[in-house]
């Protein structure tokens, strides 16, 4: 049902179902209809026009009536095309999940013969079993149902192959489901929509197909006339009488057309991805839509300073309120932590500041970021790409994923030092070398031809924080960068990250969900929830003396090594999901302290000097902390 | 890398015997007297006698397999009746035909392609973006001959722009201009489909590789927006698109059968549907496995055009 | 207290670079030979970080990968899993990604029917009412059964996969980081309901992590895994506060502790060894400020009574090296 309403919502495809219902309906009444025989030649009314009395179409080289013959064709080349599909699509489907399901020597015999079949340019195997069968219609099929089998076959193989090392199977076959009733119950489930989607987008193909082998003699013989040999008998008067040759193949236009349109259409509306609209490429800048009076900079000793920012995902008619109004200042050499839990907004906010949100669907709806006094939401976007890596440098979570695969890490390097400095090659390519014996990678002068995927997790970081280093910024914004690190190369990386920021006095913002790091690395910290700081203050004021609930519950529930066996402190509950998040405190349904007046409008962050907490009843009385 | 050349094309051996095979047992299901099933029309009294002992037709199955293959490899595909000249004779000649028409729309189809598919995703959703998908939607739904067709009607009979045929090429003259001039209808009419496809999938490969996070460390950077887009997005969505250009290649092949029958072009592909027609048996078998052997080796190209690209393929 | 869970030298090894002919290029050996026992109603946490064999080890234990050598023993009888029926029914497994483990085209009722019918025949009314029984024992509301995977959180997909693995009804579970996917305060609740549902069934759990601290709040021992072998073993609360093995030491100085300065625990920017191409001896060497020529000959044994290590120059409960060197287990 859901299926229905998004196919229908997309007009192209509607449009194209419409289309093509058309025809199916008409070639499915065609019998029925007061027509002409669609056979019976009358050379005396050869090649009448269109509008000729008793012919709508006119009539061919042998005066047979156009749309008569127009109408059965379709019949023929609809019933062909879609018998194709479904015969390539049925055994297709079948040979690609047993290769793909058994794997191993199955797979591997299966899959070389396939790859034997796909060897040959897909016309000359249908021209060859024409040969041997000898032309007409039945065999043109047979031809091209046979030569697409590979295709599904190679397709549905990869699908399944996917999940056929997923975890519900391995968990289906501990439940004592044997190989067949997995096939059925836990694999086509989950391939039907893939087939669905692949004959939706080759009927067309497959009717083009038969449409060719009898445009050239070899599929349908006369006097039965499917589109293709309707046009291939009116190629030889091609010149004289258009008209016989036009008709037929607007015909397979439409009808292949209307099957493109619905096909694509049904491809949207199966395909997850699609259906979350990820499928969209984000922006070289977040999109700006600032309402409300633009905030003033505050305290004029941060080199970076983010005003009530505020950062939306408009996801259809949804509103992801992911930073919902964030105050927070770095000063020269100082390293401030933003510790949260996934969805708090702590990523968003560090890829607001230089406009790094994927956009469509992030929107900066309101605040401001101050870099150096100047406001840099809604900057010109050539002004934010010569401050992004020169001014502010990010450093991302997942090494692997963040260098480009292709590329040399030395390249890279070199490419982030030369969009912001015009030097020369080879002295971009000694600062490269510099800055990877700076980050302590060993062999500096080899490793810097090496691609990434040959290098290990904590090299690639290394190189990470080389590329952030390369052009001397002001700030580093570093997002999680030891999350998908092992522990004891996590904490090589903190040790030189904390060297680094020393030796250089470096502004660091540093992203994490570890109260552990956020207490070895970072000067003061501020603890986001759901899109909002709740609570902020130096580290050691904050961890020892948490005065916002959630901190402290927090700190509690994670357990520490060196305690022993014992039972957690846990939350109950869930955070909040922010497209509906009610007024007051995001953390009152999950607090046992909450009160009415939680509940119920905006609660100020609040404090002494560096100390704040945005709570009616904190856990402790604010002292001024002291970083 | 040449031992990754070697290694290649030492992997096809396998399948180009798969390919033989596969001819010769489908050529096996015709029914009846071998000899007089692959003579069809032409069968004299003395060319059963030839053929019987030239390809051994007496013999069984598996020995007749062998014995064909031998002769091929040795350069020998056997005679053509219908035309009364050696297989690889006729197959060479119209091989280079096809192989200049294919090959300029394979040309075509991979540089439009791509170029649409990029400019369609970098700017998704706008006008460029629209345009192009719905001239990608026609290209790949109107068959190909009868684009061809309706191009002759219009640009050689209305406009005059191009000859209808009459290459003089097929006859051993006419100059460069003479074949260019035949050359653009139907060069463009066979690259439509293929350039429809390769937008699509460039588009969707664009797309997929611009949601990366490498592209984001490269953004982060201060990487300019040209180069983001044309250079590093485009060489990672380039691993994608370079495999299907190989299977490109054998749809370009495919389509050039219909080009050449709608425009006159004396390549093998009409050779074949002729043959066909005529039951010229040896002349299919010769043609199919040659054509199929040359497109064999193009995808090892292709294969070696990917390990140069991707540092991650071990060579 | 008997042994439920027993590994007598389990091994297990991929060959690498496969040919059509002959023999592979390289082989890796993924898990070493491997000697554990699992007693009734313990949990036995492993740890170790990513590549030293623990999921390699854990998909061995449920049958779901063949070993290379070796044995597994679960309540004195050789593993067997011809029959999946009966297998299910002794040890089960709680997957790390809750949301894969769970067919994204399945209703949560269809999930957890499929070991009640498979593994024990039940029948429909029967069915229904141990699911509503399980649901309760792990604090999900009955609501939830015709409802999708994709409508759950992490935390609420992670207790679907527990009842899942409940619904056999199988002593043993074997848990294979079933936290790490989750948010820290979703976290808790779920190690509580794991901690709760073991007392009150009389589970036997083999908790896998690669989180030290989390492993040791679970656990009533530990075992701690490198590069395919075990390392160390011994009770939860000794392990990481006086470590005999100077891995085990590396990784517990490594993890980050509030109030503790922030101080590389290796001068070295060091790297796993190459699986492919192994050091002789003992596989931490390189990275072991106490390595000795011994240490590149002979390869290290487990010894000890309770707490044991694998080394050749095992720290006391102080920290420092012992002057007794014991070259053999």
């Amino acid at each position: 049902m859901q299926f229905l309403t998004l196919l229908m919502r997309n007009r192209l495809a509607a449009a194209g179902g419409i289309v093509l219902s058309l025809v199916v309906l008409l070639a499915l009444v065609t019998p029925l209809l007061p027509l002409a025989n669609p056979d019976v030649t009358d050379t005396a009314n050869r090649f009448l026009m269109p509008g000729a009395q008793g012919h709508l179409l006119g009539t061919d080289h042998l005066g047979r009536d156009l749309l008569a013959r127009l109408l059965h064709g379709t019949r023929l080349s609809l019933a062909v095309g879609f018998a194709a599909a479904f015969f390539a699509a049925f055994f297709g489907a079948a040979i690609g999940i047993i290769a793909g399901y058994f794997g191993g020597r199955t797979d591997n015999l299966i899959m070389r013969g396939v790859d034997m079949l796909m060897a040959f340019p897909y016309i000359l195997l249908a021209l060859a079993i024409v040969a041997a069968l000898g032309p007409g219609l039945t065999n043109a099929l047979i031809a091209v149902a046979a030569v697409n089998i590979p295709f599904f076959a190679r397709n549905i193989r990869g699908v399944t192959v996917g999940l056929a090392h997923k975890e519900f199977v391995d968990a289906a076959r501990l439940a004592g489901l044997g190989h067949t009733r997995i096939i059925l119950t836990e694999i086509l489930p989950n391939v039907i929509p893939v087939i669905v989607i692949a004959m939706s987008t080759t009927i067309g193909w497959m009717i083009l197909e038969t449409a060719g082998l009898s445009f050239l003699g070899l599929g349908s013989q006369p006097p039965q006339a499917d589109l293709g040999s309707m046009l291939g008998e009116a190629r030889g008067a091609l010149i004289t009488n258009p008209h016989t040759s036009i008709v037929p193949g607007a015909m397979i236009l439409v009808i292949v057309m209307g099957i493109n349109l619905l096909g694509d259409g049904v491809r949207d509306a199966l395909d997850p991805r699609l259906r979350s609209g990820a499928l969209t490429r984000p922006m070289p800048a977040t999109r700006v839509e600032r309402k409300g009076t633009i905030p003033d900079q505050g305290d004029g000793e941060a080199v970076l300073s983010l005003r009530q920012l505020q950062t939306q995902f408009h996801v259809k008619n949804r509103i992801y309120k992911a930073v919902g109004g964030v105050d927070l200042k770095v000063a020269p050499g100082e390293c401030l932590g933003v510790i949260g839990e996934s969805g708090s907004g702590k990523s968003v906010t560090a890829l607001s500041v230089m406009g790094l949100v994927a956009s469509p669907p992030g929107v900066i709806t309101g605040g401001a970021v101050y870099f150096q006094g100047e406001d840099l939401v809604g900057a010109p976007y050539e002004h934010l790409r010569s401050l992004r890596g020169d001014k502010v440098a990010y450093i991302f979570q997942d090494p692997l994923a963040t260098l480009h695969p292709l590329y040399k890490v030395g390249d890279q390097l070199i490419e982030a030092i030369r969009v912001h400095h015009p030097v020369g090659r080879s002295e971009a390519r000694a600062r490269a070398v510099a800055l990877l014996k700076q980050v302590r990678i060993p062999n500096a002068e080899s490793r810097i031809d090496s691609y990434p995927h040959e290098m290990s997790g904590g090299m690639r970081q290394r190189v990470g924080i080389a590329m952030a280093l390369a052009n001397d910024p002001e700030v580093i914004i570093a997002d999680e960068p030891t999350t998908a690190l092992d522990v004891t190369v996590q904490a090589q990386i903190l040790s030189l990250l904390d060297e680094l920021r020393r030796e250089r006095g470096l502004a660091i913002v540093f992203i994490t969900h570890d109260f552990g790091v956020v207490a070895q690395l970072c000067d003061r910290v501020a603890v986001m929830y759901a899109g909002r700081i709740v609570e902020t203050g130096p580290t050691e004021a904050v961890l020892n003396a948490p005065a916002h609930p959630y901190t402290s519950r927090l700190i509690a529930c994670v357990p520490e090594l060196g305690g022993g066996r014992r039972r957690l402190e846990a939350i109950p509950g869930l955070p909040p999901a922010v497209d509906r998040l009610e007024p007051g405190c995001a953390f009152a349904p999950r607090c046992l302290k909450a009160s009415a007046a939680c509940r119920e409008g905006d609660i100020a962050l609040e404090g002494p000097g560096m100390r704040a907490v945005r709570c009616i009843h904190p856990e402790a009385e604010l002292e001024e902390g002291v970083a | 890398m040449t031992g990754y050349i070697l290694k290649r094309l030492l992997s096809a051996v396998p399948v180009l015997l798969g390919i033989t095979v596969i001819v010769f047992l489908i050529m096996a299901l015709i029914p009846g007297d071998p000899a007089l099933a692959i003579l069809g029309a032409y069968a004299t009294p003395e060319n059963v006698a030839k053929i019987n002992r030239d390809l051994g037709l007496d013999a069984p199955l598996v020995a007749r397999y062998f014995i064909w293959l031998g002769n091929m490899l040795t350069g020998d595909f056997g005679t053509s009746f219908s035309l009364n000249r050696p297989v690889i004779d006729e197959v060479l000649d119209r091989f280079s035909a096809t192989l200049l028409l294919a090959g300029t729309s394979f040309l075509l189809c991979t540089l439009l392609g791509i170029a649409a598919g990029v400019i369609s995703a970098a700017k998704q959703y706008g006008w460029a973006d629209k345009g192009i998908t719905f001239a990608v939607l026609l290209g790949i739904s109107i068959p190909s001959f009868f684009l061809g067709m309706m191009m002759i009607l219009i640009f050689a009979v209305e406009l005059r722009w191009f000859p209808v045929s009459g290459m003089k090429m097929a006859y051993g003259g006419g100059g460069f201009a003479d074949v260019a001039n035949h050359l653009v209808m139907p060069a463009f009419a066979l690259a439509v489909v293929a350039t429809g496809v390769v937008a699509r999938l460039s588009r969707s490969a664009m797309l997929e590789v611009l949601r990366q996070d490498f592209i984001r460390t490269a953004r982060a950077k201060g990487v300019r927006e040209g180069r983001v887009v044309w250079g590093h997005a485009l060489r990672a969505a380039m691993v994608g698109i370079i495999p299907v250009l190989g299977i490109q290649a054998g749809f370009v092949l495919s389509g050039a059968v219909y080009i050449e029958m709608v425009f006159q072009w004396p390549g093998v592909g009409r050779m074949l549907v002729d043959a066909i027609l005529k039951r010229d048996i040896l002349l299919v078998q010769g043609g199919v496995v040659f054509v199929a052997a040359c497109y064999v080796l193009f995808n090892i190209a292709v294969d070696v055009a990917q390990s140069l690209l991707d540092p991650r393929i071990k060579t | 207290m008997s042994t439920v869970l027993k590994l007598d030298g389990l091994t297990k090894s991929f060959p690498v670079g496969k040919r059509l002919l002959g023999k592979p290029r390289g082989v890796v050996h993924a898990v070493q030979p491997v000697d554990l026992e699992v007693q009734q109603g313990e949990t036995l946490g492993i740890v170790g970080e990513s590549g030293c064999g623990k999921s390699t080890l854990a998909r061995m234990l449920v049958g779901l990968l063949p070993p290379t050598g070796g044995s597994i023993e679960i309540n004195g009888a050789p593993l067997d899993n011809a029959d999946p029926a009966e297998f299910g029914k002794k040890i089960q497994y709680v997957f790390q990604d809750p949301i894969s483990s769970l067919n994204p085209r399945k209703t949560i009722r269809q999930v957890m029917e499929a070991p009640l019918k498979r593994l024990h025949g039940m029948t429909r009314a029967a069915r229904d009412k141990r699911i509503a029984e399980i649901f309760a024992s792990v604090n999900l509301r009955e609501e939830f059964l015709e409802r999708y995977p994709h409508e759950f959180s992490g935390g609420q997909a992670q207790r679907i996969g527990i009842a899942r693995a409940l619904a056999a009804e199988a002593r043993i579970l074997i848990l294979d980081e079933p936290v790490s996917a989750l948010d820290v305060s979703v976290q808790a609740q779920v190690l509580n309901l794991l901690a709760d549902l073991k007392a009150e069934l009389g589970l036997t759990y083999l908790f896998i992590s690669h989180d030290l601290a989390v492993v040791e709040a679970v656990s009533d021992r530990v075992a701690v895994l490198y590069f395919g072998s075990v390392v160390e073993v011994g009770r939860a609360e000794d392990i990481f506060r006086a470590p005999r093995h100077p891995y085990t030491k590396l990784l517990a100085n490594s993890a980050p502790v509030v109030g503790r300065a922030l101080t590389a625990p290796e001068g070295r920017e060091t790297e796993l060894p190459d699986p492919l191409n192994p050091p002789s001896g003992c596989a931490f060497r390189a990275r072991c400020p106490h390595a000795t020529e011994l240490c590149a000959r002979e390869v290290p044994q487990l010894s000890g009574e309770d707490h044991r290590a694998a080394c050749h120059h095992p720290l006391d409960q102080s920290g420092a090296i012992e002057t007794e060197v014991s070259s053999q287990g």
